[in-house]
Parts: structure tokens; sequence; C-alpha cells
């Protein structure tokens, strides 16, 4: 046998656990620069903000919250099931949260053409006839959501392999904690969104 | 606590791959250290010729060897080597990869594979750099920093460059999760926190700065691609855009980024004074606590770098405050150190004398920081070679100073045998001598007003920048000789044994070099860390 | 492995979670709809932290953790929390 499984098969349980938190603070940080800019220049263009956060599509966003928050309902479920041993029923809430991920980016996809049909895209010259405060807040918001939206996808890619796993018996009832962080990490996406969502889309 | 019959080291257990591939998929922290530290000091040498070319050019007045736009491209690639792949990675990833497991008694880090994984992000973000000067519009010429708005006018290659420093920041980030995390799971039964090594201490300290800065850094690179790739004008100020809050966002990772270079350097000093003074370390909670204190006050005080910039006045008095703080958890180590060599047997060998050199020299570094931190001398110093020699003073007279200190104290330890000690205290003498004069006139031409990054000056400059480059070469003898040192005992220097310090941490129970899992026991701890004699 | 049994939260709180989080996402929607002004976009902010505590505590099962994840995050929020701060005593103050 070599060494580097010995060293390699026994699972810390609070460790995996503790090593995830980390990075999702790391996440966080990330986010947070982000979120500091949009203050920062919303403090500035205050006005412009709103005529921007008008022409959102309410609706969609709200659409997209409700999907979200649904799906980490789904996942946090499937990681209770797993725990009692109901595999089927598992795989098949990590599929729903997956399904609902996937919904999310059309409803983002179907926003986002919307507006780059009206010339509304970073450096347009639509944008810059409109002036420098709704610039900014365009910039923000493909900036805020694109970097979220690579988030959903990264997160519909992680579940999608627990899905396999656990088809695979690579997680079961008493080895479950890589399923655990995937659903922290997409929690995390959901937590991210809900500060997104009155930014961009309530403050008219 | 001796390992008997000598048993298998680590580089004769291969694990699953043979030739190189048993290194660079290695997921043994003592084979991904070594991996670390030879592309670190392989960059290192790159960018100490990039130095040495500089100075030449700036032996006089005028063109010498170079064009303008060369030595742009040159000063910016000796600061983006340096800084990014040499002295941050430098010696938590290269050397506290190596002994972090062996100072806990762990068999290795908590998450082995991401561990390698952030070795391999960081030689493809190496690689990535590298690639950027030959490729696109030729090198980056923009300064370390990658300012706003000329670093998204410019032509030359900053986005593939800019690249790179995003990979080695995610590979920065993932050794802190991994060193905190181990950290936290991973130490020896009895090793409470208090019995923690201090340089354990200082790895736990810098991996929550790694942690919580490097994502900032990595946002910040991302938005400047993007701002080049689709001009969303943030940073613009024709498009409704703002300059400064890219220096906001620059500084809040880079200003803690200075204490991820920093202070592992302390910690591994503080390693090396109680072996060779024989007697326990002065104040360990104190030296202990100053860490996570340099750590965390390293996020109040990053406005100090932008009072030129134009930052309200309000932001630049508070910044100016609190940059005074930091002076206190370091003034706190220094006096430990010395109080910890005072009335000790000390034995001046040369991990000692460049444990010593670096005390001296961060301290000159320090305390020109003061001068840099207060606000009105500051406005008179910005952007000259006081900054220059200030910078150098703690990050090569600091860091690098005790990395060399900490690689002559584990040498033995990781190649298992002993280089030549009377080369090892020449090359400090050239080194220490090369540096002052190097460096020193330096902050005399700061004062007198010579600025930063400036091809050509005034001939009544010339007399300090021809010393200065006298000096590269003593500097550059001194490193040839370290160097020639140390990888000739590589293969040629005489068998260690597992102790040869009478160091008292856990790393110097086991053989050298170590066995792949490093203890054939987890040992049990019973008492601190540094245990000379009657103390 | 250890607390196995105490972080199976009961299904029923997943689902009384998810349904707050619903309430609470039409009441800020509702409230948007009646133009408050700055006041609009407090309380908005307020109801989003309400929510995101609910997934932090319950769906992130932080509320069954032990003491020293609670104060990691205790510690990232306050790193957070200054970083914002220095950078608005340039932002707000700079003429």
């Amino acid at each position: 046998m070599n060494k580097d499984n010995i060293l390699e098969e026994k699972e810390d349980y609070e460790g995996s656990k503790m090593g995830m938190w980390l990075f999702l603070f790391t996440e966080l940080l990330l986010f947070t620069g982000l979120f500091l800019l949009y203050s920062a220049f919303r403090s500035r263009y205050s006005d412009e903000f709103h005529t921007g956060a008008a022409e959102l599509n309410k609706t969609m966003g709200t659409l997209n919250t409700v999907l979200l928050l649904t799906s980490s309902l789904t996942m946090a479920l499937s990681i209770n099931v797993i725990k009692k041993g109901q595999k089927k029923l598992s795989v098949l809430l990590q599929g729903l949260t997956v399904s609902l991920g996937l919904l999310f980016l059309v409803d983002k996809y179907f926003e986002w053409s919307e507006k780059i049909r009206h010339g509304i895209y970073p450096n347009s010259a639509e944008l810059l006839q409109r002036g420098k405060g709704e610039t900014i807040f365009y910039g923000l918001y493909y900036l805020m959501t694109g970097l979220h939206g690579l988030h959903v996808i990264a997160g519909i890619i992680l579940i999608s392999i627990m899905i396999i796993m656990t088809i695979n018996e690579r997680i079961h009832r008493e080895k479950f904690v890589k399923l655990e962080n995937a659903g922290l990490y997409w929690h995390l996406v959901d937590v991210v969104w809900v500060f997104l969502f009155p930014v961009f889309y309530l403050i008219s | 606590m001796t390992t008997g019959d000598r048993e298998k080291s680590f580089y004769e257990t291969q694990g699953r791959h043979t030739g190189i591939l048993s290194w660079v998929l290695s997921t043994d922290h003592k084979r991904i250290g070594i991996l670390y530290l030879t592309a670190m000091f392989s960059f290192f040498f790159v960018a100490v010729i990039l130095g040495v070319l500089m100075r030449l050019e700036l032996i006089a007045p005028g063109r010498t060897i170079m064009s303008a736009t060369t030595y742009n491209a040159i000063f910016t690639v000796h600061g983006v080597i340096m800084i990014f792949l040499f002295i941050i990675p430098g010696i938590p990833s290269g050397l506290g990869n190596f002994l972090l497991p062996l100072l806990i008694g762990a068999r290795d880090v908590a998450f082995p594979r991401i561990n390698l994984m952030s070795w391999w992000f960081y030689i493809t973000g190496a690689i990535v750099i590298l690639v950027s000067l030959f490729t696109g519009g030729g090198p980056p010429d923009t300064g370390w920093t990658f300012y706003v708005p000329y670093s998204i006018k410019t032509g030359t290659n900053v986005t593939l460059a800019v690249f790179g420093v995003f990979l080695l920041g995610i590979s920065s980030t993932l050794t802190g999760i991994n060193f905190v995390t181990t950290i936290h799971r991973l130490r020896a039964p009895g090793m409470k926190w208090f019995r923690m090594p201090l340089f354990v201490w200082s790895l736990y300290a810098t991996g929550w700065v790694q942690i919580l800065a490097t994502p900032v850094l990595g946002l910040t690179l991302l938005l400047l691609m993007s701002e080049r790739l689709f001009g969303f004008g943030l940073f613009d100020p024709a498009k409704g855009g703002d300059p400064l809050l890219f220096e906001h966002l620059f500084w809040i990772y880079s200003h803690p980024a200075v204490y991820i270079m920093i202070l592992p350097a302390m910690g591994a000093v503080t390693e090396i004074i109680p072996v060779f003074a024989r007697r326990t370390i002065f104040g360990y909670k104190a030296i202990a606590f100053s860490s996570l204190a340099i750590a965390s006050a390293g996020y109040l005080v990053w406005g100090h770098h932008m009072f030129t910039s134009g930052m309200s006045d309000i932001a630049r008095m508070v910044f100016s405050f609190l940059t005074f703080i930091v002076a206190i958890p370091s003034g706190i180590k220094v006096f430990n150190w010395v109080a910890s060599l005072y009335k000790g047997s000390i034995e001046l060998v040369s991990p000692l004398l460049f444990t010593i050199s670096f005390i001296f020299l961060f301290s000159i570094g320090g305390l020109t920081g003061l001068v840099n931190g207060a606000l009105a001398t500051n406005i008179f110093v910005h952007g000259t070679y006081f900054i220059v020699a200030h910078f150098h003073y703690t990050m090569f007279g600091g860091t690098a100073f005790a990395f060399f200190a900490a690689l002559h104290y584990w040498f033995p330890k990781i190649t298992g045998r002993m280089y030549r000690e009377a080369l090892a205290k020449r090359a400090w003498v050239i080194l220490f001598t090369g540096f002052n004069v190097l460096y020193f006139p330096m902050f005399i031409l700061g004062l007198e007003g010579m600025p930063r990054r400036y091809y050509d000056y005034l001939p009544r400059f010339q007399t300090g920048h021809f010393i200065s480059t006298i000096g590269s070469w003593i500097l550059a003898t001194g490193l040839a000789i370290m160097f020639y040192n140390l990888i000739r005992s590589i293969f040629k220097g005489e068998a260690a044994g597992s102790n040869p310090w009478g160091g008292t941490t856990l790393e110097w129970t086991t053989s050298s070099p170590p066995p792949r899992e490093n203890f054939k026991e987890i040992p049990v701890v019973t008492g601190g860390p540094y245990r000379f004699g009657k103390d | 492995m250890n607390d196995n049994n105490k972080s199976i939260t009961g299904y029923r709180i997943y689902f009384i979670v998810w349904i707050c989080l619903l309430i609470l996402t039409a009441t800020t929607v509702a409230i948007s709809n009646l133009k408050l002004g700055k006041y609009g976009a407090l309380i908005s902010l307020f109801i989003a932290s309400i929510k995101a505590s609910l997934i932090l505590l319950f769906f992130m099962h932080l509320k069954y953790e032990g003491f020293l994840i609670k104060a990691m995050l205790l510690l990232t929020i306050m790193t957070i929390a200054i970083i914002v701060g220095l950078t608005f005593s340039d932002v707000w103050y700079r003429h």
C-alpha cells in the first residue's frame, strides 16, 4: 500500500467543515469589495441609481429570489434525507436544486438579453450618452449579477458532482460531509443574492 | 526520543508516481514545500538579475545600458516577481509547508490535495506572468501596483500579467485556509495553544490575513481585467468612475499583504533565538499576541499608501493616526527578541547572525516606516527613494534576511546535511555589507528629493546612485556565495544528524530528513516549546 | 460524526424557515412599492439581513455549530465592517 492513501483516507468531519467555512469567508470578502464599490458610487449618484433601478424588471428579480430560496430548501432537505439513508430521495432533491439553479440562470439570461437588446451594456453608446451615474449603475449591475451568476454555475456543477457521488455511494448516510459542504456553498450563493436583490431591484 | 535505526526518508518514499511526477503530483507537504522553495528561488534569481541591471542603468545619469521603456518594464517585473512570486509565498508556502506539520506533530496538513492544488495555482500563475512578458504588447510597465488609469490605458500586456497574479492570489488563499484548519485540527495531543512554537502562531495569524485579505486583491484584479476587456468605467472619471477606489481596493489587500510577508519571518527568527541563546523565549504570550495584533492592525492602515492621492483630509488623519498602532506590537517583538538574548549563552553561528542582522535592519525599516506614516513627513518623502529604501529594509533586510536565517537553521532538517559554517559566515558578512551600501544611500537620496521609478536624474544625485550600484554588486556576490554554499551542501555536505543545533521543538525529534509520515508515532506534548536547562 | 443527531433538523423547521423567507420577500417587494425614499432602502436592507440570518442559522446550521465557527464568522463580519467604515472615511468627506 502506498502511504499517500493512508494519510488521505481518514476524514476529519469537523476539519472539512471548518475548511469550507473559511472558504466561504473568502467568498464573502470577494463580494464585499463589490458591495463597497456599489455603496461608494451610490452615495455619489443616488438619483441615477434610482432611475437605473426603476428600469430593472422587478418581477423577474422577485421570481429569481423565490427560485433561489426554494433551491436552498431542497438543498437543505437533501442533506437531511441522506443522513437517514434515503438515497433516492436525496438524489431527487439535489436534482431539484440543480434544476432551480438552471431556471435562475434562464431568467437571468432573459433579463440580460432584454437589456442588451436595448443597447444597455458596458461601454455602449446608449449607456455613455445617458451619463455617468447610469453608466456606473449598469456597470455594477453587470459585474455583480455576473459574478454571482458565475457562482451559481459553479454551484450547479458542484451539486451535479454530488449527485453522481451519491449515486455511486461515495456519499451515504455515514459519510456526507462533501454534500454538506456543497450545501453550505449553495446557501452562501443564496445569501449573496438576498443582498443583491434589494440593492438592484428595490431601490427605485 | 531519538529514532534509532535510520528509516526511509521522504525522499526515498515515492508514493504512487516516479521521477518528476513523484514531486509535482505529491501530496506530501514536505515535497510541496521543496517544490515551492525551488520555484521561488529560481524566480528570486531572475528578479535579482533584473535589480542589478536596474542599478547598473542608474550608475550614471542619462542612458547607460537600456532604454527608458525597458527600464519601466524591468522595474515592474522586478517588483511583480519579488512581491508576488517570492516574498508573499516565501516563508509560509515554502518553509511553512515543510515545517508546519513537523512543528505541531502532525503527519501532514489538513487538506493535502488542496495543498498540491495551491502549488499548481502558484506555478501556473508564475508561468502566465512569464508568458505575459514575451507576448502581446510586451511586458507590463505599470509598476507592481497596477494603478489605474494608466494600467487600463497602456498597450502592454497587463491583462495577462494580472490574470497570473490572480492565480497566485488563489494559491495564497488556499494555503491560508489549509494552515488555519491544520493548526486548529491537527496539533499533537497535549499541544495546547500556548504550547505551540511561536512560528506556528505567526503562521496562524498569516493564514487569517491570507483568508480575509487576498480575496479583495482577487476582486481588484478581476475588475482591472474586465475594465481592460469591456470598459465598465468604474475607475475611469470620464465615465463617472473613481480611480481612488481602485487604490483603496488595492491597498485593502496589499497593506495586510505586507504582514503576510513579515509575520512568518518574525515567527521564524523567534524559533532561532532561543536555540542559540540556550534559554527560553522571553515573553511567549506577548509575542504570540503581538502576531495577532499585527495581523489585525494591518486592516486599519492601508490609507497611508494614498496620502498624496487626493483622499479626504479626515481619512488621511485617521489613517495616519492608526498607522502608529502597528509600531506597538512590532516594538513588543523587537524588545522580546533582544530580552531573550540577554544573559543567554550565545552561540554566534550563521542562523543567529542572520537573525541579529534581521532585527537590526528591520528596526531601521520599521522606524523609517513611522516617518512615512506621519502625514506631514509623508508628503515630503512620498514617491521618493526614501520609500524604496524603507521597503527594502523591511522586506529584504527584514523578511529575506529572516528567510535566509531560517533556511540555514532548518537546512539540516530539510536535506539531512550540513553546510560549511565558515563559508556561510563569510557570505553573511558580504551580504550584510552589500545590503547597507546598496540601500542606505537611498534614504539620503530620497530626502534630497530623488523620485522613485525615474529613469534619469540630476547630476547632484550621482554620488548616491554610484555608491548604491557598487552595493548591488557586493550584495549579488554575497548571494552567490550563500547559494553556492547551500546548493553544494545538498549534495556534498556532511550528514547532520537529527538534531544538530540542540533544538527543543518537535521537528528535531524526528530524523533528518524526516520520514514520509513525519513521526513514527505522533508525539505527546507535555510542556512549552522552548525548554533549555533550568528554564 | 459526533453530533449527527443534533444537526438532523426536522423537516418542519426547514419548511417554516422557507415560508418565512418567502413572506419576507413579499414584504420587502410590497414596501418598495410604497416609495419611502431613504427609509425604503434602510428597511429593505434590514429585511435582507433577517433573510440572510435565517439562511445562515438554519439552512447553514450555524445555530447548531460550536463557538469556534461562530467566532470566525464574527471576525469576518468585523473585518468587513472595518474595511467599509474606513473606506467611507474617505468617500463621505472628500470634497
